[in-house]
């Protein structure tokens, strides 16, 4: 296999705390050693990083691929090309596909579509119930032996409290982790977006927090019980970040994400009816962007994720409440942290933590480090580099983003997976 | 999607969608230019050939009588052509087939729609997607917007109470579910009222509507003190069955307009509701009919106010 050096790149690896200049050898998939030449190192191509940071690659604890089910909206195909030309190289697929991850069968599926991609590590979330519908437990342990990292509820609601008591207790009994998206339906209602003040005044069906922190109050107490780990993803608010703080203060061991958006934007930023900004769990207040960013900044909550959810333009199109929620995300994820600490919120570090070592820890994942002998999964970025988001740059299919048309600030040069360059950016200056 | 998409270049209404983002100027002009049609129509029943060979079609997503008719007899004053077409909605029905619908009209060259659609935002949605040409007029969207509805109550309301600086207006019911009270309040404010009050229980009215700049009551006997304009809301019947309301006879006990509850108002306080009425639910039928009862007055300025807005917007296509 190929010998590549990357060299002259400012390497940044928060897991090991690394932040110097200096060349990365990298061969057989493999790194090989950091700024030290190993001995008869004769690469086949090198990778000119002066001016560029390089790290792990991204590790994206929350997408969707549309496939199987919805090939209409995305594929392996083009949302692979996407996530590596945003810096990703592990893409955490959530289980409501078409039909529902919760089958040896269906993992199955899932795993041969990847492999067809030419994008090695697709790792989906295996539905904690049948057809995540709340009802019966999945057959978790053949998901695990199947594939499945983890078991979600894909942010589908699990109304009765014994069935997800008991779906904890059997997961925590094959140590395999919850990654659960707190979801209350009867308080959401058929809500669209957040209820506030942008909701009453467009008279949109509104969502309020506590459809959140009802339900991971409820998981909070049941992590308690069962002893299951649990990760909860896409915390939307204030008092959802105090409820973590609270538990991990406790002792117990659960962890979260955000998704990038949230840490931006708020009812707020919302274009009247624009049903870009249609995404759940909705765009909140001022005031809960605000706690969202204090728990990354302090590490209450760790993680960053995309959250992507490509739609084709039918989907899209019509009044506000009956267009679907979701913004395609994989490609501004690097953007978005960037942002943060352009805005001095966090250090570049901690920005490349949230998208690499702390979900590996949370998914207890070898990569999201940049580590010889381990696989060789880099990302090489420009900081500084702004690219207009439009049909010219954008690889997702779906074109659903409120950033769509907007100037961002970071762009990935080149991404490589397990050791093989899957993105190399070219850019005209 | 910025709020002048209502409005041309020169700063005319193009489309009617919503009172957000119109200045007291342009509300006036509506005022203004309705008064003229009262005028008109109050001797008899008298064409204009302002909109001769314009089509108009009523495209109703949701049912309607009063509105739907207004808008067709105010359409024929104007000497336009028009249809009424009522389409029934599934749950189900989504934006393609609503955009599909619009785009076989424009087939058809008209020059006008007027809307009613049970979700908010279905009026801005056309008015987005329609041909450049075609004027959108909102008569109803989801909970967001009837300022059709709005505008003639302020119509209403100035014939009765010519300065709107000086009144107390209260609003009462169901402002959580209602456009019409969301319209009324941004007009409300826009021609400057001194005061804008809602008077309902916690489950009718919406997470922080104080943000649109209204004092909130949840007690009718306190809320109706120094009230000069009354606005009762209709409430719906699946109010009850959602939990929303324990029964009728306690919401009438609490909210229901009474003749000893109207007294606490200013003695010269005008009773409105945009209708149809609920007797017995949120208005006692001695005040409905009583002396300080303005409702039917509503429906027949609703003529006079829907010319006004169709050829206003109608003017910005040049060939009016």
């Amino acid at each position: 296999m190929k010998r590549i050096l990357i060299e002259q790149g400012r390497v940044i690896d928060p897991a090991h705390s690394i932040d110097r200049t200096g060349p990365v050898y990298v061969a057989d998939g493999k790194i090989l050693a950091l700024f030290e030449k190993p001995n008869g190192f004769e690469p086949d191509s090198v990778i000119d990083a002066s001016g560029q940071i390089v790290c792990p690659g991204f590790i994206d604890i929350s997408t969707r691929l549309r496939q199987p089910g919805q090939s209409h909206k995305a594929t392996f195909q083009t949302e692979t090309k996407a996530a590596a030309a945003g810096g990703i190289t592990t893409l955490i697929l959530q289980p409501d596909t078409r039909p529902v991850i919760d089958t040896p069968a269906i993992t199955e599926l899932v795993k041969e579509l990847a492999e067809n991609s030419n994008y090695r590590q697709i790792l989906p979330i295996g539905a904690l119930t049948q057809n995540l519908e709340g009802q019966e437990l999945s057959s978790m342990l053949a998901l695990k032996e199947a594939g499945c990292i983890a078991v979600g509820n894909g942010g589908r609601p699990i109304s009765n409290l014994l069935v997800l008591r008991r779906a904890m207790e059997y997961a925590a009994s094959h140590d395999l982790l919850l990654i659960y998206r707190p979801n209350e339906h009867s308080l959401s209602n058929e809500g669209c977006a957040h209820e506030g003040a942008f909701a009453t005044r467009y008279g949109l069906p509104g969502i309020p927090e506590t459809a959140e922190t009802i339900a991971l109050s409820q998981c909070l107490e049941l992590a308690e019980l069962t002893g299951c780990r649990v990760h909860f993803g896409q915390l939307s608010c204030r008092r959802s970040v105090i409820k973590i703080q609270q538990a991990q203060k406790y002792g117990l061991s659960v962890s979260a994400d955000i998704a990038a958006h949230q840490l931006h934007l708020t009812e707020n930023d919302m274009k009247p009816f624009d049903s870009a900004y249609h995404v759940l769990p909705p765009l909140r207040s001022e005031q809960d962007k605000l706690f969202l960013r204090k728990a990354l900044t302090q590490g209450t909550i760790g993680t960053l994720c995309s959250d992507h959810q490509p739609h084709d333009l039918d989907a899209k199109l019509g009044a506000f409440p009956e267009t679907e929620p979701g913004i395609s995300a994989l490609e501004t994820l690097l953007p978005l942290m960037l942002k943060l600490v352009d805005e001095k919120l966090i250090t570049l570090s901690q920005g490349i933590a949230a998208l690499t070592q702390t979900p590996a820890k949370v998914l207890r994942l070898e990569s999201g480090t940049l580590t010889p002998g381990k696989s060789a999964d880099i990302c090489i970025f420009d900081p500084g580099r702004r690219w207009q988001v439009d049909h010219s740059t954008w690889y997702s299919k779906g074109i659903n983003t409120p950033y769509w048309g907007e100037t961002l600030t970071g762009r990935v040069s080149a991404t490589l997976q397990s050791g093989k360059i899957i993105f190399q950016g070219v850019f005209h200056d | 999607m910025s709020h002048n998409l209502q409005l041309n270049p020169e700063g005319k209404l193009k489309h009617f969608l919503t009172i957000d983002g119109l200045d007291k100027a342009l509300l006036t002009e509506i005022l203004d230019t309705a008064e003229s049609f009262a005028e008109m129509s109050g001797h008899h029943v008298k064409k204009v050939p302002l909109l001769r060979g314009k089509t108009i079609v009523n495209l109703f997503f949701e049912n309607s009588t009063r509105t739907r008719t207004t808008f067709e007899l105010a359409a024929k004053r104007l000497s336009a052509d028009v249809i009424s077409m009522n389409i029934a909605t599934s749950a189900t029905s989504k934006g393609e087939s609503l955009l599909d619908t619009i785009r076989n009209l424009e087939a058809m060259f008209v020059d006008m729609f007027v809307v009613r659609h049970g979700t908010s935002g279905a009026a801005h949605f056309i008015a987005e997607h329609t041909a450049p040409h075609i004027s959108v007029i909102n008569a109803g969207d989801g909970r967001h917007s009837h300022p059709t509805q709005a505008m003639l109550d302020m119509f209403t309301i100035r014939q009765f109470k010519p300065n709107f600086s000086t009144l107390r207006v209260a609003i009462i019911g169901d402002i959580l579910h209602s456009r019409v009270a969301r319209s009324q309040i941004l007009a409300l404010n826009t021609l400057g009222a001194a005061e804008v009050r809602v008077i309902a229980p916690k489950t009718l009215l919406p997470a922080h509507v104080e943000t649109l700049g209204v004092t909130v009551c949840h007690n009718l006997t306190e809320g109706l003190k120094d009230i000069d304009v009354i606005i009762m809301l209709r409430l719906q019947k699946e109010r009850m069955t959602s939990a929303l309301l324990p029964s009728e006879s306690e919401y009438f006990k609490c909210f229901g307009l009474t003749p000893e509850k109207l007294e606490i108002a200013k003695p010269d306080a005008i009773v409105m509701h945009p209708g149809p009425i609920n007797r017995g639910v949120e208005i006692d039928t001695r005040v409905a009919d009583g002396p300080q009862s303005v409702i039917l007055r509503q429906v027949s300025n609703g003529i006079a106010i829907r010319m006004a807005v169709m050829s206003m917007a109608m003017q910005t296509q040049g060939a009016a």
